[in-house]
């Protein structure tokens, strides 16, 4: 990989109780790439997503140990502020979960809670991020619209503004467009190439087309291990591990 | 064939047992409305009591009982809510803190209406009424150290504080984990999430918790029997510190010690109306609420 | 001008050389566009703090019930107690001893200077573990057993008729009922709930203390068992409503199980679900003993509190909470007969809370090991 690097996982352990969910898991993210996150279902691809924004540390019994590091700050010590990285590691999840406020209240919730309320930069915050967002063409007429009243498609876009808007760094989507039609797929893919230029993204997928289309790099899961990582074409077309093979070729079990 | 005998009779007695359950409820409610619905009009209503309380109104009842209810959901909604937060929100499932409180709350729960008075004489009118007496009077004279409204009404509170806990809590709970979840991966913080997305979703069920604590305090006597209620008074309360009457006190005294009970007969089964009918309205209000909370959390 | 952003790449080749962890500097952080260092959050930090003390109310408020209640109990148990001599007016009521047609009266006795001295107005153990309970006299006597009796007797006439109905009642709704009518049936039971416990009352002193008078030809118009009819109103939606959440809470295969191998409908309802639901009937029981045990109003006005201690049902009573109920209004603060009322006060109060102790301990206990295995 000659990319320089984003986010660098280091013997990434995390147990659900008694359940040892992710196993040694040491991980390089290049910046300003996707990376996607494939394995079958319960590997624990949205566990390993979850620990890189900390939001983990809302599950009581789950314990994590190894690192983390983010622009080589190592996100799980003792310093570190999780309000402030969560703010800079934003996230999408695979329900659409738009609160129940109107579109510009969605968008602009982020920076208000970070003190923004003069009303001209809030407007020009959610004009852009919804622009970023590829919904402000749908939705510019209607702002005041409830969030929820807009379709799969882009209620997951909104929540992609409602992310950009807090200006992050790293993007984390689960599965963001497993929920959506094939259309509403499609345009969600487009944003995720476009937005690489600026994000780094990492999103984890079971669609292997998917993974395939819109990313740079994979990271093929197993029972909690990372069995094997490289370049997307180099996954997709010469897998090193005979179970990547399997999985990728859809000859698992 | 024996066994289909024991069978029958099985479901029937627990058929029988639901109809007299529910005959009992209907015939309580067909005796108090037969009883009692002549009587009412807008006289009974707005009047007060007159002739030795043997003719007239209930007026002074009504305006005590909504008093009550209002001081007490003063205290209790938001130390409810607050306590409900904290238990939904940020309480540690298994700290020793948690369960202390939720013990406490489920103790409170079953500490029987009477001792609630005990207390609140003991206590409020006592020990902290009797205080501020002593505070700015010198033992002199005894003012807040009296049953008054106020006490009353905390007392009450502290009965109607469970069934505001409860209640909000559950509603709490029915707010999607997404949703908080999208608010802290915006990097809101755990009070702005509360604030901005928890509360918002939940002021239904807060709004029921409120109602259905207000109808329990409406229909409850025993805590204010010696912290505040009057037999009777010539004049509405005026301030925290006067006395005051109260539907469900006016009920118990005109029945239990009416001189007169042909004349007094049919004011006691309008005022055991009028009770029932503003419990049932709050009560009614309250599950119909939560039933379109539930319908919404689905 | 936010997205005005500036890509930092942050970190570079070194990486490898740090030793994961503790290696970050401050000055590293502010490489980033944000500063990852933890501040501290006043709002916050004030904000969690208030909700956590408010939450502490509850549990001060059951402390406080403690202290207060016992506090003004306390004085009958110590020896030199001082002589009180006050000038008052004593009522003491006593309505519904009187024959049938004779209604509700009140007999005052007017005490001038009721002056307890020695021992005879103490309220010793000796004196509280009396037979008669005569607080209001030249020489008053503060025997609490009818009054306990009295407690235990109409809880249990209350229990024993509510119980089954509301047991057989929540098997009904969950087993046999059809759905629509299920649906109607828990909210209208629950209903009974909503009931003032002065409206129950009021509806056994005036119309079931006739009426059961009328049907059974006893004497006394209000007696133990019109009041433990009227208790048991208040005590069936309890029952009802916990053992209905026990019997759904059991598994569905247990009973899918059962009618597979080819048992009835009532068979399981009655050998498998209702066994496997013990426990939340348990304390369903316990909870309405409690609820039974504790009430006032009903009681107050449907026993016809005398202090007669017989094992008739059929002969007024009075409990320890009426007694609180009618007398305390009366008493002379800080004198004995307050205190042996505080007294009682304690004895239910310990007696609920040790039954609610035990339903929350047994169901959450019992409940969880039995359907969550024992991991
Ligand atoms: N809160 C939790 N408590 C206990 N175990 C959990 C918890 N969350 C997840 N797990 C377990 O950890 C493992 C990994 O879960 P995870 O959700 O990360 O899988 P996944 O790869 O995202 O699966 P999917 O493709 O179905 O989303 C699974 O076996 C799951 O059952
Ligand atoms: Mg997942």
């Amino acid at each position: 990989m000659t990319t320089e690097t984003k986010i660098v996982t280091k013997n990434l352990n995390l147990h659900y109780g008694e359940k040892h969910a992710l196993k040694n898991i040491s991980l390089d993210i290049p910046v300003n790439r996707v990376t996607a996150l494939i394995g079958p279902s319960g590997c624990g691809k949205s566990t390993f997503l979850r620990s890189l924004n900390r939001m983990n540390d809302l599950i009581d019994n789950a314990k994590i140990d190894g690192s983390v590091l983010i622009d080589g700050t190592d996100i799980y010590h003792n310093g570190i502020d999780v309000v402030e990285l969560r703010k800079k590691v934003g996230m999408i999840f695979q329900k659409s979960n738009p609160f129940p406020k109107s579109i510009y209240d969605n968008v602009a919730y982020g920076p208000r809670i970070n003190g923004i309320h003069d009303k001209k930069i809030l407007d020009e915050i959610v004009e852009q991020s919804l622009q970023r967002s590829a919904l402000l063409d749908e939705v510019k007429d209607d702002l005041k619209k409830s969030g929820l009243a807009l379709s799969g498609g882009q209620q997951q876009r909104l929540c992609i503004a409602r992310a950009l808007a807090v200006n992050p760094d790293v993007l984390l989507m689960d599965e963001p467009a497993s929920a959506l039609d094939p259309i509403a797929t499609a345009k969600i893919e487009e944003l995720i190439y476009e937005l690489k230029e600026n994000y780094t993204i990492v999103i984890v997928t079971h669609n292997m087309q998917q993974a395939a289309r819109v990313s740079d790099y994979t990271a093929f899961f197993y029972i909690g291990s990372l069995i094997e990582y490289d370049e997307t074409k180099k996954i997709f077309t010469t897998p090193k591990e005979k179970q990547t093979e399997d999985y990728i070729t859809g000859r698992f079990g | 064939m024996k066994k289909k005998i024991i069978g029958w009779i099985f479901v029937f007695s627990t058929a029988a047992a639901t109809l007299l359950i529910v005959s009992a409820i209907g015939f309580m409610l067909f005796e108090i409305i037969r009883g009692g619905w002549g009587k009412i009009s807008w006289e009974f209503l707005t009047g007060a009591p007159a002739e030795g309380m043997t003719a007239g109104g209930i007026f002074p009842a009504i305006i005590g009982t909504v008093l009550l209810v209002l001081i007490m959901s003063v205290a209790a909604v938001p130390i409810g809510t607050i306590t409900a937060i904290y238990l939904s929100e940020y309480a540690n499932r298994n700290s020793i803190f948690t369960k202390l409180i939720r013990f406490a709350v489920n103790t409170l729960a079953g500490v029987p209406a009477i001792v609630f008075g005990l207390f609140g004489l003991g206590f409020f009118v006592q020990f902290v009424g009797g205080g501020i007496d002593k505070f700015i009077s010198g033992d002199a004279q005894l003012h807040w150290g009296q049953p008054n409204i106020l006490w009353a009404s905390l007392t009450m509170a502290l009965l109607t504080l469970p069934v505001v806990i409860v209640s909000v809590e559950e509603s709490l709970r029915a707010v999607p984990r997404d949703l908080r979840e999208g608010s802290l991966a915006l990097g809101a913080t755990k009070f702005q999430t509360i604030i901005k997305v928890v509360l918002p979703n939940a002021y239904t069920g807060i709004l029921t918790g409120a109602i259905l604590a207000v109808g329990r305090g409406a229909g409850e006597v025993a805590p204010i029997l010696f912290t505040g209620v009057a037999y009777f008074l010539p004049h509405l309360p005026s301030s925290l510190s006067d006395q005051f009457m109260q539907l469900g006190y006016h009920l118990y005294v005109m029945s239990t010690q009416s001189t007169d009970v042909e004349a007094t007969i049919g004011i006691q089964y309008a005022t055991a109306l009028v009770l029932l009918a503003l419990t049932f309205l709050l009560n009614f209000s309250a599950v119909f609420l939560r039933y379109r909370l539930r319908a919404k959390a689905i | 001008m936010i997205l005005n952003r500036t890509q930092t790449n942050g970190i570079s080749t070194d990486r490898n050389t740090r030793s994961s962890a503790h290696h970050y500097t401050a000055s590293k952080i502010a490489g980033g566009n944000i500063n990852l260092k933890k501040r501290f959050r006043i709002g916050e930090f004030i904000a969690e703090n208030i909700i956590k003390g408010v939450s502490f109310i509850s549990f001060a408020v059951i402390v406080l019930i403690f202290i207060f209640v016992f506090r003004e109990a306390a004085p009958i148990f110590s020896p030199a107690k001082q002589t009180s001599t006050t000038n008052t007016e004593l009522v003491q009521e006593t309505y519904g001893e009187e024959s049938s047609t004779a209604n509700e009266t009140v007999t005052e006795q007017k005490n001038k200077s009721v002056e307890s001295s020695g021992s005879e107005g103490e309220a010793t153990a000796q004196n509280l573990l009396g037979k008669e309970w005569q607080p209001v006299s030249e020489n008053p006597k503060y025997g609490l057993l009818p009054l306990i009796v009295g407690s235990f007797k109409v809880t249990f006439i209350a229990v024993l008729i509510g119980a089954p109905i509301a047991i057989l009642a929540a098997l009904y709704t969950s087993f046999f009922a059809p759905r629509k009518l299920r649906e109607f049936l828990k909210p209208a039971i629950e209903f009974l709930s909503g009931f003032p416990s002065v409206v129950i009352g009021f509806f056994a002193l005036v119309t079931l203390a006739s009426l059961f008078q009328n049907l059974f030809g006893y004497q006394y118009r209000l007696n133990a068992f019109v009041g433990g009819i009227a208790l048991s109103l208040a005590a069936i939606p309890i029952i009802y409503s916990v053992t209905e959440d026990a019997l759904s809470a059991v598994p569905k295969f247990m009973t899918e199980a059962s009618l597979a191998l080819g048992a009835t409908k009532w068979q399981t309802a009655l050998f498998v679900v209702l066994p496997a639901a013990t426990p939340g009937v348990f304390a369903a029981l316990l909870l309405g003993v409690g609820r039974a045990f504790g009430e006032t109003m009903i009681v107050l006005m449907a026993t016809g509190n005398a202090t007669l201690m017989s094992m008739n049902f059929f002969e007024p009573i009075r409990t320890m909470s009426a007694t609180i109920g009618a007398e305390m209004a009366e008493v002379v603060f800080g004198d004995t007969h307050y205190n042996v009322l505080f007294f009682i006060g304690s004895i239910l109060f310990i007696f609920t809370f040790i039954l609610n102790a035990v339903a929350e301990f047994y169901v959450r206990n019992k409940l969880q090991k039995k359907f969550q295995g024992t991991a």
